[in-house]
């Protein structure tokens, strides 16, 4: 799989504290990677800096470089705009806007230019489809977003992020507040979506990990200890530090 | 040991009780006293205004020939001063509270224009009047008018709209923003069609609020606004919107008990004064109240 997002030698501080510590990881496409590693390890702080989200900290800084498509994101050319356009995000909490589910969808849409009713219309319903919730809302896309389930709502938020065509979606331990039964249907979105997108997940949840990535990279302390394919992780880890995370010796 | 213990306990309770009693009463009176003022004031004027309430008066401006009063010319004036006064004070002071809360990075500047405001609605109207009436009135030229008056409430009404606004933006949760920029919304666009509308609440009440401190303001106005008691024809033309001038309904009310001894037509618009003021205080409860729930 040819390689979409890549990090050479990134470093990241907030203010004067080191939250990154030269990581260099190459993320495949179409494919599902997990960050695993315990709490403050990095693994979320790295995830928001492909989309650029930790712009929004006060007092960051990066050096080194986050390629995606060969591109630096961090290069004063490159328009966030563009970029959060093709990488796409899903937060730990779904956040629908207090608007109706059919508002919610064609925001991103409307962002970028789209207007014609009969094409937001259908994105509306390619993007619900697209995350298992049409059939569950198409009866009620004018009604309130804030009426559906915690599991609704983030499967409603998941066909937010696909309504602008992303090419990545990064998922910010969105499944950590929904019951197993909202998670596994969301874990069963995730393998349909690596078809047509690369996804990136953060996840405390090693099972999780384990079930659902075919990669998996591994944060301690700001450093990315080891990356491989998932099997080969769980099983046979090279560094010690890794297996003494998934045997559950810390974290 | 035991016996004596307990006893010790109780006597101590049995003399708190006894403070706690006396505290209790003196509450209660400070409650009563406050209650029974405040019912006395509204009972009064009620009473003493409500009678002379008549159509006449509401729908006629006064005449000598005829020696009748209306204060349909202050109805309207008091109008044009809500409306001009908003028209300039909303954008205004949304602007500067998104500006705040939105923008600004620097958090001392923040901190001491914050402070400003604060301060700003704790100054006596009546020395708002004095600048208003040097500075708009005589600097700018535009003598004593509505127009003057209206800007001089600007200065009154804008912190309580920077005020509310931004308690109202602060209670945006944080993931909207996110939500919004992670989808590739520029600031303004996610402020636009997310902050705002989420916020609205907040406006709407400031709005209200402003609306009843414009209609209850009479020192501002006294210097800057004039004391004229006939009707205006501000659609008349540019000039006549600049430049006329009137009295509010406040002011009118100061007229006729100070200089004209007219006490049932002051007490008749001090009752249509708190009848609105009740009013528009309901409005801005039930407007939160109601647009929060969404």
């Amino acid at each position: 799989m040819p390689t979409i997002i890549e990090a050479k030698n990134l470093d990241l501080w907030y203010g004067q504290k080191q939250a990154l510590k030269k990581i260099n990881l190459e993320i495949p496409e179409r494919q599902i990677t997990a960050l695993i590693g315990p709490s403050g390890c990095g693994k979320s702080t790295f995830l928001r800096t492909i989309d650029r989200m930790n712009d929004l900290v006060p007092g960051v800084r990066v050096e080194g470089q986050m390629l995606y498509a060969g591109e630096d994101v961090y290069s004063p050319s490159v328009d966030v705009t563009w970029l959060r356009r093709k990488i796409g995000m899903v937060f730990q909490k779904a956040n629908p806007f207090p608007m109706s589910i059919y508002d919610n969808i064609a925001y991103g849409p409307r962002i970028h230019g789209t207007r014609k009713k009969s094409e937001l219309d259908e994105i509306v319903e390619k993007s619900l489809r697209g995350a298992a919730l049409w059939d569950e809302v198409k009866d009620r896309l004018k009604k309130s977003a804030m009426g559906l389930s915690g599991g609704q709502q983030q499967r409603l938020c998941i066909a937010r992020a696909l309504a602008v065509q992303p090419d990545v979606l990064l998922m910010d331990e969105s499944t950590s507040a929904l019951d197993p039964g909202s998670t596994m249907r969301i874990e069963e979105l995730m393998r349909e979506l690596k078809k047509d997108y690369t996804v990136v997940i953060v996840t405390h949840n090693m099972q999780q990990a384990a079930r659902i990535s075919d990669r998996t990279a591994f944060f301690l302390l700001g450093e990315m200890v080891e990356v491989g394919p998932t099997d080969k992780i769980f099983s046979t880890p090279e560094d010690k530090r890794t297996e003494d995370y998934i045997s559950g010796r810390f974290g | 040991m035991d016996h004596n213990e307990h006893k010790e306990t109780r006597a101590l309770s049995s003399s708190r009780r006894a403070y706690d009693l006396i505290l209790r009463g003196l509450l209660y009176f400070c409650a009563a006293v406050t209650c029974l003022l405040l019912v006395f004031v509204i009972g009064y004027i009620f009473v003493r205004g409500l009678p002379h309430i008549t159509w006449e008066l509401l729908s006629t401006s006064p005449s000598y020939i005829k020696d009748t009063i209306g204060i349909l010319p202050n109805i309207v004036n008091t109008v044009y001063l809500v409306v001009v006064t908003l028209i300039i004070t909303l954008p205004l002071g949304v602007g500067a509270a998104v500006y705040l809360t939105e923008y600004a990075q620097n958090k001392k500047l923040v901190a001491a224009i914050e402070f400003a405001t604060e301060t700003l609605t704790g100054i006596p109207s009546i020395i708002f009047g004095l600048v208003g009436m040097l500075f708009f009135c005589q600097l700018l030229g535009l003598q004593a008018s509505l127009l003057a008056g209206s800007l001089t409430l600007v200065i009154v009404t804008i912190p309580t709209i920077i005020r509310t606004t931004q308690e109202s933006l602060k209670t945006v949760p944080q993931s909207y923003r996110e939500a919004a920029l992670a989808l590739g919304s520029g600031k303004w666009y996610m402020i636009r069609t997310v902050i705002l509308p989420s916020s609205i609440d907040g406006i709407v009440t400031g709005c209200i609020l402003a609306i009843g401190r414009i209609v209850g303001e009479s020192a501002a106005l006294l210097f800057t606004a004039g004391m004229g008691m006939s009707m205006n024809n501000f659609f008349g033309s540019v000039d006549n919107f600049v430049h006329s001038s009137g009295a509010s309904l406040t002011v009118a009310l100061y007229v006729y008990a100070r200089e004209r001894a007219e006490f049932d037509v002051a007490f008749a618009i001090a009752a249509i004064l708190m009848i609105l003021t009740l009013v528009i205080n309901l409005a801005a409860s039930l407007v939160g109240r109601k647009l929060k729930k969404h």
